[in-house]
């Protein structure tokens, strides 16, 4: 018999000297989050197990040698969390500064602001820094992978993978530095398993993954979300009610996602419910 | 090929579809129904209210029929899909909805697939199959075909088609033997175990594989493991339901649950996946020709005695015409005029031929939908809708009965308008001075009449991210599976076994029909395909007949190669694919893509004679190569 979930207890926990109540088995980020602390993330993922791969989330927490990632770390009851101090806002600059220096991050959503906040400068190490520079990869009508913008999170992987989709698509490949995301024999997608649910471009957190239309209006210069709407309605396909939110510039759906806290689709859609708007 | 919207009101003039005013049109739908009515009474009339608009819709669809024509012919095509798992849930339960909701499937133990490719069909709910898989629950997967699903599945057991009773026969008889049926449980919630023991004593494992092709090792394997779990969700679609005896199909799986106990329990329940977006919703709303809004039977004089004050006229106390009754009444000259809203028959009714035919008789046919279908482009007046998941505010109801929000997003092209405020115009025009201030005014009268859906509430229905029914009240929810009565001291009505028989399927193989043909969906498609045709799928291959690999060399075909396929009743050509999915004699094709391949002229309407769903699952056809011209 697989057991049920017993109720959770509370458990307070001190975040800058503040002290919070949460839920026991919440993360630090969790309580941080709770405490109204504004905690920078990439790697993280709602809807996905902690990957600890950017370390841009890192804290202090009283006694511990080394810096803590907020996201994995389970909150304790009488856990003491310094948010900002000189260790781990110091990290996080080095952290963006060696992300920004290899990779694009232009359509990563607050980085620039975290730039500013953090007095990030990934010009410091020189014109000779290496960078992941490949070509855009449009095999299909749509979504488009730019992995000149991949932070290697393994958000798509896990999404597509174990966690959620259960397709393995994508993994990663290589060592080191020369390490991607790709298919099997980097094959085109049309090639591959992908079944295009777009349940990796939901999760990607820098626009390395990113729709056909997006893909399409950026380069037109058209994207625009100050003109954009979101509103969260129903599927029109099957019966199982999957959450959809449509994102809607000049009355026309320019993309879909879903959200990530709903109980029927936790951010996830098929083929249809993602891509079959077109009709409207 | 690809659709375009509706954006102007169509008329017909002189035989051909040209375009009107709004005020012409409605006048012209609105004179034709009057001019029917007055002719031969209300009777006369027919609307199939659409299964993919909201509750709202279907909510003032079903009024217009009850109270501005005055009769209970009101279906929607569901009919082609769920009506059994509906019939067959309300007979033994009272209440026609799936029982259990997705979070059970990923705390069950064991999990029952049978007929029902979700893994395609149903992705998402899959996706929660999954993590009950993940946290070790064992999965087995019934269905002709080696689906997505049965890949996942731990056993995969490949039946004939149209052996499902034989095979939950056996199920049951092997549990029986084992004493392994919850005897406490079948005692105090359930009648007649007795007789149905009896009914199922002759299908011995040997006697099943048989006639199932199942082998009797794998049943006995089912029947142990299914009856031995703490908690089972039995699960089914369309493998169960597109059957000419699919209502006692639903009824032999209903069976296993009551022998074991497995409904009315946390993680233990029966799930019919419905296949529209509000397909639920719609026979929720009182849609269908035998229930008021709230599912409550029209025959119960306290019911239709609330529903006479509230809308101030007289019900009928009988049940109307169901989809299939109604298409016979076109033939008949029962049924003279019809209301389509958002239903394509023509595209989507077994033999489509017959159903052109009948609806061609009709003397005054409207069409309200976003495109200028086949079923459209039949009509004598076309009025443009809106389409409902994202141009209209209301609300659906999916698989789980979880009433969600559906919110306008953007703007209907055109001249396009909502459902609703279409259907009060056609009403004020025939004396009845209808109109609502939005959706939300339509779902608070529903509220106030149907006491499973008192308590939700738009506001609460965002709060909460939808609400399953039943919720009569506003503070408090109610466990998210049905019929917990069955397992307290007063279990209330008895659940009853069903007694059933095997009936093979209607179109029988023979020497010039040999191989059998089933139907189903792909992943990226739906339907007859008007939707799903608007996005560049990479995954989307046109229509095939899907053979297997021995069926292919036998008949000395090839992949990509034309072939005739012919049934009783018509002829098609599609290519051949070839997928290691399926068993000898068994082929499979699409619906999706009726204007390339149109597989319903294959396909036969036997229909099940409780709920009116076609056999769409089983045809017998013959498959030829096509011989060259020179």
């Amino acid at each position: 018999m697989i057991p049920l979930q017993p109720p959770r207890r509370l458990i307070d926990v001190e975040i800058d000297g503040e002290v919070v109540r949460v839920p026991e088995g919440s993360t630090i980020l969790d309580a941080c989050r709770t405490a109204g602390k504004d905690i920078p993330t990439l790697c993280h993922g709602d809807t996905l197990t902690p990957k600890n791969a950017c370390r841009v989330c890192v804290v202090e927490v009283e006694g511990s040698r080394t810096l803590v990632p907020s996201c994995s770390r389970k909150a304790e009851t009488g856990m003491k969390v310094a948010t900002s101090g000189e260790r781990s806002t110091s990290s996080r600059k080095v952290v963006l500064e060696l992300l920004a220096s290899s990779v694009d991050l232009s359509t990563t959503p607050r980085a620039k602001e975290w730039m500013a906040e953090y007095g990030a400068d990934p010009a410091r190490f020189g014109e000779e820094a290496a960078r992941v520079e490949q070509p855009v990869k449009v095999d299909n009508e749509l979504y488009v992978r730019d992995y000149n913008k991949c932070i290697l999170c393994y958000k798509c992987v896990d999404a597509c993978g174990d966690q959620w989709q259960n397709t393995f698509a994508i993994a990663v490949a290589g060592r080191g530095f020369d390490s991607t995301i790709s298919t099997e024999f980097d094959a085109p997608l049309t090639d591959s398993a992908c079944v295009y649910c777009g349940n990796c471009v939901e999760v990607c957190p820098t626009g390395a993954l990113s729709f056909k239309s997006e893909f399409d209006m950026r380069a037109e210069g058209t994207w625009d979300e100050s003109r954009q709407s979101q509103t969260t309605t129903i599927c029109s396909y099957c019966g199982v009610g999957c959450n959809l939110t449509l994102h809607v510039q000049d009355n026309r759906i320019v993309k879909v996602t879903s959200p990530h806290d709903n109980p029927v689709t936790h951010g996830n859609l098929c083929v249809k419910g993602r891509f079959g708007y077109g009709y409207v | 090929m690809s659709y375009d919207r509706l954006t102007r009101p169509l008329v017909r003039e002189d035989g051909v579809l040209r375009e009107a005013s709004w005020e012409e049109a409605l006048d012209r739908a609105a004179e034709g129904f009057r001019r029917n009515i007055e002719a031969h009474g209300p009777d006369c009339f027919a609307m199939l209210s659409c299964a993919r608009s909201t509750n709202e819709m279907n909510y003032v669809g079903q009024k217009f029929t009850r109270v501005v024509v005055g009769t209970n012919n009101v279906d929607s095509c569901n009919r082609t899909c769920h009506a059994p798992s509906v019939a067959g849930l309300s007979a033994v339960f009272g209440s026609g909805g799936g029982t259990s909701s997705y979070q059970e499937v990923e705390d069950t133990d064991v999990i029952v697939m049978w007929g029902s490719a979700a893994r395609n069909a149903h992705p998402i709910f899959f996706h929660h199959v999954l993590k009950g898989l993940k946290k070790g629950a064992r999965m087995f997967a019934v269905d002709p075909r080696r689906t997505g699903t049965a890949q996942w599945a731990h056993r995969w057991l490949g039946l004939n088609v149209g052996t499902d009773i034989p095979l939950a026969h056996a199920v049951a008889r092997e549990i029986i033997h084992a004493g392994l049926h919850n005897r406490a449980f079948i005692e105090r919630a359930t009648a007649g175990f007795e007789e149905f023991a009896a009914s199922v004593e002759p299908w011995t494992l040997t006697v099943a594989e048989q006639v199932t092709g199942v082998p009797a090792e794998a049943i006995r394997e089912l029947a142990h493991t299914y009856a031995r779990a703490d908690r089972a969700q039995l699960v089914w679609t369309l493998g169960i339901t597109e059957h000419h005896n699919a209502t006692d199909n639903v009824r032999a799986l209903i069976n296993l649950s009551l022998l074991t106990g497995h409904v009315g329990r946390y993680g233990s329940g029966l799930s019919p996946l419905r296949g529209q977006n509000n397909v639920q919703g719609g026979g929720d709303m009182g849609a269908i020709p035998n229930r008021l809004p709230g599912f409550q039977d029209i025959l119960d004089p306290t019911v239709r005695t609330r529903f006479e004050q509230a809308w101030n006229i007289g019900i009928q106390p009988r049940y109307g015409l169901n989809l299939t009754q109604m298409l016979e009444g076109m033939a008949e000259g029962e049924v003279t005029t019809c209301y389509l809203i958002g239903e394509n028959p023509v595209q989507s009714e077994a033999d489509s031929l017959a159903c052109v035919k009948r609806l061609s008789m009709l003397d005054h046919l409207v069409v309200q939908d976003i495109f200028l279908t086949k079923t459209a482009q039949m009509a004598d007046v076309v009025l443009p809708a809106s389409a409902a998941w994202c141009e209209a505010d209301g609300t659906f109801t999916n698989s789980e009965r979880r009433v969600q929000r559906v919110r306008k997003a953007v703007e209907p092209p055109g001249e396009a308008r909502d459902d609703i405020w279409i259907m009060c115009e056609i009403a004020r025009r025939l004396g009845h001075d209808w109109h609502y201030d939005g959706a939300e005014e339509v779902w608070n009268e529903l509220r106030a009449l149907s006491p499973a859906h008192q308590g939700m509430s738009y506001e609460r229905l965002a709060e909460l991210q939808g609400i399953q029914w039943p919720c009569p009240s506003l503070t408090e929810l109610e466990p998210p599976y049905l019929h917990g009565r069955l397992w307290t001291e007063n279990p209330g009505p008895p659940a009853p076994f069903g007694i059933l028989r095997h009936s093979p399927p209607v179109d029988l193989l023979d020497e010039e029909y040999p191989l059998r043909l089933t139907t189903g969906r792909r992943l990226d498609s739906y339907n007859t395909g008007v939707q799903s045709s608007g996005f560049a799928s990479p995954l989307r291959r046109g229509e095939t007949i899907e053979l297997c690999p021995e069926d292919a060399v036998r008949l000395g075909v090839v992949e990509g190669e034309e072939v005739r396929i012919t049934s009783r009743r018509g002829s098609v050509i599609a290519p051949v694919y070839i997928d290691p999915a399926l068993r000898p004699g068994l082929v499979f094709m699409t619906m999706h893509f009726p204007d390339e391949v149109d597989t319903n002229a294959l396909t036969i309407e036997a229909t099940c004679p409780i709920a009116g769903t076609a056999e769409f699952k089983a045809a017998a056809v013959r498959v030829e190569k096509l011989v060259a011209v020179s």
